[in-house]
């Protein structure tokens, strides 16, 4: 077992460790999900139809409006949603989000991509208030 | 982040839990993103239509709601943005009963809070238009683009939870374009050829706003010949925002930070990027739909001015809508009162169109109204509508005023 730290800026949230699920893509609260069922839903989308429930999700930004604010604090109360979202870099919206929901959020990697840096299927722990991520693998 | 007397008071809890609640949150949102301290703000304006706030956000504002009355109204001026139903009308729409009901929890709740039902997104055409240099918490991206361009004022993108922070304590976090250093220009295009329509202005902010493609970009445009108007800047920075999540551009001698490019940039180590008309060629040919059968024709997003609903008036004088086609004008609650006093509103009724007010069509259930009304071919001569609504399920197409109201007329794209 590897434990690898990722330093980045310090984020919002409680400490949550999980499964990473990453992509190149960027995220839309509002455009890419299906809310209810808790998978990606819009066909263009590199991870259509995949599960974000409960996982570590990475992605390179963020997208969509200011509706999206309130959409993390829904997924979240219902309990269909992502433990924690990082970034490269995040818009204020979707940081304002995460700051409603309690959800751990994390951006701005010292290491460079962090699209790159975490796999799919890493387990990740995601330490918001001291800006910091570590990866255990095999 | 630095916090003054009276602001540590409100985080002790001293003036409620309200705003106990606002300056812990933007003590976070501040961390985030590096600002020393908040700053005073003059007006706040919030996002909170129920498709996105869900049970969850109307639950989260009745319980602020329920506080007491010293501590739960708001401290400076706060207004709203459109409301995801028009009770007037929404059964029309097939707009279920349940959603006007949680519509009017929301409602409920904000005006206990002491929040202005303006429901609008073109308050700086309607209620109180900012001035240069006035810092503001401004919700909805194309309000908040137009105030930071077009008038010189100061505010982010502030999404409900930020902006309702704001409004109950008067201050925001200073980061982003609240700091002079961020409003200088990284990006900068040639126009070549000259926007003519509204949805040729909107195609400009689309293609600016794809090409700059984040929030911490700043567009500067040369090239155009003579000073747009209001609606004109209104569907550009709309459009950019919404294809690039853009908060702010410059236009050289016209937009009040840019007398000059020097003014934003150092024009020798940015260069400029051209935008020719086959750039608007290629903008509008990815909406296809030219002689098909079109469900709905839809002017919204933004909400039309005083002047946009006398042009369609006019287009529509006389006219009746194709038996299967529908068409939606959408507006805000004080546009449509003078609309009816001046007589607008009577004559674009008269054609069977559907005059909407203080809603916006894409923050109105559009999924479940596409589907209870079997829309599918969406027309409009808003770039940003035609962007975001085939995330919900419509196959847009984009085209001038003009066009749209003759393809209403004749049930199909001409």
């Amino acid at each position: 077992m590897a434990t690898i730290k990722l330093k980045c800026h310090v984020g919002v949230g409680p400490e949550v460790s999980g499964e990473a699920l990453v992509t190149d893509d960027n995220f839309s609260a509002r455009y890419d999900l299906d809310r209810d069922r808790g998978i990606f839903s819009r066909p263009q989308h590199k991870l259509a139809g995949q599960s974000y429930v409960g996982k570590i999700m990475v992605f390179n930004t963020a997208k969509g409006g200011v509706a999206s604010a309130w959409m993390l604090h829904q997924m979240k109360s219902r309990g269909i949603a992502p433990k924690a979202i990082l970034f490269n870099s995040v818009n204020p919206i979707l940081a304002q989000g995460a700051a409603l929901a309690d959800m751990a959020m994390c951006d701005r990697f010292a290491d460079g991509d962090v699209t790159g840096l975490i796999r799919s299927g890493d387990q990740v722990t995601v330490k918001p208030e001291q800006g910091l991520v570590m990866i255990t693998r095999d | 982040m630095k916090l003054n007397d009276e602001e540590q008071a409100m985080q002790n809890g001293e003036l409620g839990e309200p705003r106990r609640w606002a300056i812990e949150h933007m003590m976070q949102v501040g961390r985030f993103f590096d600002a020393p301290d908040l700053v005073p703000v003059t007006q706040a304006h919030i996002m909170a239509d129920t498709e996105s706030l869900g049970e969850a956000g109307v639950e989260f504002l009745e319980r602020m709601a329920a506080c007491p009355e010293r501590e739960r109204r708001v401290r400076i001026p706060m207004i709203t943005d459109p409301r995801g139903i028009d009770f007037c009308h929404y059964r029309r729409l097939r707009q279920t009963d349940a959603m006007a009901a949680l519509e009017q929890r929301a409602i409920d709740a904000l005006e206990a809070l002491g929040i202005i039902m303006t429901n609008t997104c073109i308050n700086y055409q309607t209620i109180m238009p900012p001035v240069r240099g006035e810092h503001l918490a401004f919700g909805d991206t194309g309000v908040v683009i137009y105030c930071n361009s077009v008038l010189g004022a100061y505010s982010n993108f502030e999404g409900g939870p930020s902006s309702l922070a704001a409004g109950l304590t008067g201050r925001t976090p200073r980061y982003g374009l609240h700091l002079d250093r961020n409003r200088r220009a990284t990006k900068r295009f040639r126009v070549t050829c000259q926007p003519q329509y509204l949805s040729d202005w909107g195609a400009l902010g689309g293609i600016v706003g794809a090409r700059s493609g984040s929030y911490w970009e700043v567009p500067v445009i040369e090239g155009i010949e003579s000073p747009p108007g209001s609606d004109e800047m209104k569907h550009m920075g709309a459009a950019m925002a919404s294809f690039g999540s853009v908060p702010l551009f410059h236009l050289v001698g016209v937009t009040p930070e840019a007398p000059t490019l020097e003014a934003v940039c150092e024009p020798a180590t940015l260069a400029a990027e051209t935008i020719g008309e086959a750039d608007f060629e290629a903008f509008f040919a990815r909406y296809g739909g030219k002689g098909e059968k079109v469900d709905v024709v839809v002017f919204s997003a933004p909400q039309l001015s005083l002047l946009e609903m006398q042009s369609l008036a006019e287009l529509l004088d006389g006219k009746q809508l194709h038996q299967d086609t529908d068409l939606l004008a959408v507006t805000s609650p004080a546009v449509a009162a003078d609309a009816r006093r001046l007589g607008f509103a009577d004559r674009i009724e008269a054609s069977g169109a559907l005059l909407l007010e203080g809603m916006c069509f894409y923050q109105s259930y559009a999924r479940e109204m596409g589907e209870a009304n079997g829309w599918k071919r969406l027309l409009t001569n808003s770039a940003k509508l035609a962007n975001i609504i085939g995330g919900y399920g419509y196959e847009p197409t984009l085209s001038n005023m003009e066009n749209c109201v003759a393809s209403a007329i004749a049930g199909e794209i001409v």
